[in-house]
């Protein structure tokens, strides 16, 4: 054979390929099996999201955050809400907030449970999705009993949360919390210690923290590369504030400590899960969860039956909705993948003028060219996996 | 924390005489106008200045005031992790005049500018590669400008006979509703049917 004939070859990895997350296509162009070039297709799952939110009051839009990263729906909504919140200086009563913690760590587990394991499994190792998704099934009955959706749960409000939980409930997640701790520790010595998992993830797809603040990256890919950045505890919403709970920081920036950091960062939330929990079931923290301004809050359905003003009211929420003081926000949460933020433009009406949804998962999927650059072929799927990408968010 | 952020305005008009048209402090937030031909230097400065240190890229946008001359607002959000402080940029363009690319200094800004090109038309100058990437392959128009409809144009079917997707003109059998929602009570700017039997 002559040089002449000597090319790279281009591959086309997905759309439909397992472990593509979703609907990714990867143009990649390889050298024997170097990838050369990466250039990540996204967009297949763009459905206007933006476009369609300035047509619907606020409260229809809160369901759309559902949609975004499906794998943490409620920490979507935290974001929206907080940028309401902010726009119309409510304050959220004390026992929502913690509610709103609560599910928010509960929504946490959800997605690092799905993450990590699915990591395991881009790299050849089939059991712990089935372990992972055992806990994930707990997680969504508890969801489902406090909204009554496992998924697509319309639960964080502008102004607090839909309904209160029972004291069962809480208490069942309460008796939730030790017994996972056993499990991620399970979960620690079937994969995370494991010779070929480390093989496969150690020194893959490193970024330092100098070029991982310039491509946008947040939550987990920073503190991967060893910044002790955390909106929880550097710009604390809601009561993150009194929650003691620590913020693990890797040392190499590489695939490997990125899993690692999810699997200590479970443990974390289950922690702030337990104070959540102790509170919620304290005396003092009982009363309303969501505001009391019914001009923001629907009254409960209950007094709806008696009280003309209460019908009024909430015929007009849910009709017209309310309307926001002019201006902008841009209010961002730590969601489990990241820095999730909103920001929120709104002209003084009862829909929001303009709605830029911040997803972290945009940011980090655009340093794949980046980070796989002269890695091979199957290190790309190890890459992708610690990216924490859900195409919910990244295409809106 | 307006005190804190009242500072750090001084700062930002400090570190950039001449480029800064505006500061404004609303609802705990920095706004920073700058002048569009002053773009890339404002956000060099403002990422290597040691006093500010913006190196985190947040996020890219704009929003669309068709009524303006200069439509656009583009708008850049940067975070400070040294100082733990946010900062929102705003400049304003219209369909043709390009704004300066701040891919040189965050590598991030990439794709959001690439957004930003696709769904409202906003140009970027010195983009490396200002390519669509949310709309479909082929796709006509800026999405998210106000006077495209959120219904769009075109619909997509699968042809049974042809066995494969087609594009035909959108045909809604019942015309989007958008409700009025404007009380009697607060000032609506038209008559209401038998108004004109009060003035006679």
């Amino acid at each position: 054979m002559n040089d002449q004939s000597l090319r790279n070859f281009n591959l086309n990895f997905g759309p439909q390929h397992p472990a593509a997350h979703g609907v990714l296509r990867l143009i990649l162009e390889l050298d024997g099996e170097v990838v050369e070039r990466c250039d990540p297709h996204v967009g297949f799952l763009h459905r206007g999201t933006e476009k369609l939110m300035e047509a619907r009051t606020y409260l229809q839009n809160v369901p759309y955050f559902d949609r975004l990263d499906y794998c943490s729906p409620m920490n979507q909504e935290h974001a929206f809400c907080l940028g309401i919140e902010q726009l119309l200086e409510v304050e959220v009563p004390r026992r929502g907030q913690l509610i709103r913690v609560l599910y928010a760590e509960i929504g946490r587990l959800l997605s690092h449970l799905l993450n990590v394991t699915a990591q395991a499994m881009d790299v050849g190792a089939l059991t712990p999705p089935l372990w992972g998704y055992e806990e994930r099934e707990k997680l969504m009955v508890f969801y489902e009993r406090a909204c009554g959706a496992r998924m697509h749960a319309n639960y964080f409000r502008p102004g607090g949360v839909a309904r209160d939980l029972p004291d069962r409930l809480v208490e069942d997640i309460g008796a939730f919390c030790d017994p996972f701790l056993k499990v991620l520790d399970d979960l620690d010595e079937l994969f995370i210690g494991n010779r070929i998992f480390k093989q496969r993830n150690a020194d893959i797809g490193v970024i330092s923290l100098e070029d991982a603040w310039k491509f946008g990256f947040s939550g987990v890919m920073v503190r991967g590369s060893g910044a002790p950045w955390d909106l929880r505890k550097a710009r604390p919403y809601d009561c993150y504030e009194e929650m003691e709970f620590d913020i693990p920081v890797g040392k190499n920036g590489d695939c490997y400590d990125r899993a690692v950091i999810r699997m200590e960062e479970m443990r974390q939330s289950t922690y702030i899960m337990k104070q959540c929990v102790e509170k919620l079931l304290k005396a003092e923290n009982r009363g309303p969860v969501a505001t009391v301004n019914n001009k923001i809050c629907s009254p409960p359905r209950a007094e709806m039956k008696r009280s003309m003003e209460a019908l009024i009211h909430h015929f007009k929420l849910y009709t017209e909705g309310f309307k926001v003081p002019a201006g902008e926000v841009y209010a961002a949460v730590e969601a489990p993948k990241g820095e999730f933020g909103v920001y929120l433009v709104s002209d003084g009406g009862d829909k929001p003028y303009r709605c830029k949804i911040r997803a972290p998962g945009f940011a980090h999927l655009q340093a794949m060219d980046f980070l796989c650059k002269d890695h091979l072929l199957a290190d790309v799927s190890a890459i992708l996996g610690s990216l924490d990408i859900v195409f919910g968010e990244v295409d809106r | 924390m307006s005190a804190e952020l009242e500072k750090l305005g001084e700062k930002v008009a400090a570190a950039l005489p001449g480029v800064v048209k505006g500061l404004k402090i609303a609802y705990g937030e920095l706004t920073v106008e700058v002048e569009r031909s002053r773009w890339l230097d404002a956000a060099r400065v403002l990422r290597d200045d040691p006093e500010l240190l913006f190196v985190s890229f947040t996020d890219i946008t704009a929003a669309d005031y068709p009524e303006r001359d200069l439509r656009f607002d583009v708008v850049l959000h940067l975070l400070s992790p040294k100082h733990n402080q946010r900062i929102r940029v705003k400049t304003q363009t219209d369909e043709e005049t390009p704004v300066a690319s701040l891919t040189s200094l965050y590598p991030g800004a990439d794709w959001f500018e690439r957004e930003t090109y696709d769904l409202f038309g906003v140009l970027f100058d010195g983009h490396p590669d200002l390519r669509r990437i949310m709309t479909d392959y082929g796709f006509d128009g800026h999405p998210l400008r106000k006077d495209f409809p959120m219904s769009g144009y075109l619909e997509v079917r699968y042809d049974d006979e042809r066995k494969r997707v087609v594009y035909e003109p959108l045909n809604l059998t019942q015309e989007y509703r958008k409700f009025d929602f404007l009380s009697p009570w607060e000032g609506v700017q038209y008559d209401l049917p038998g108004d004109e039997k009060a003035s006679k």
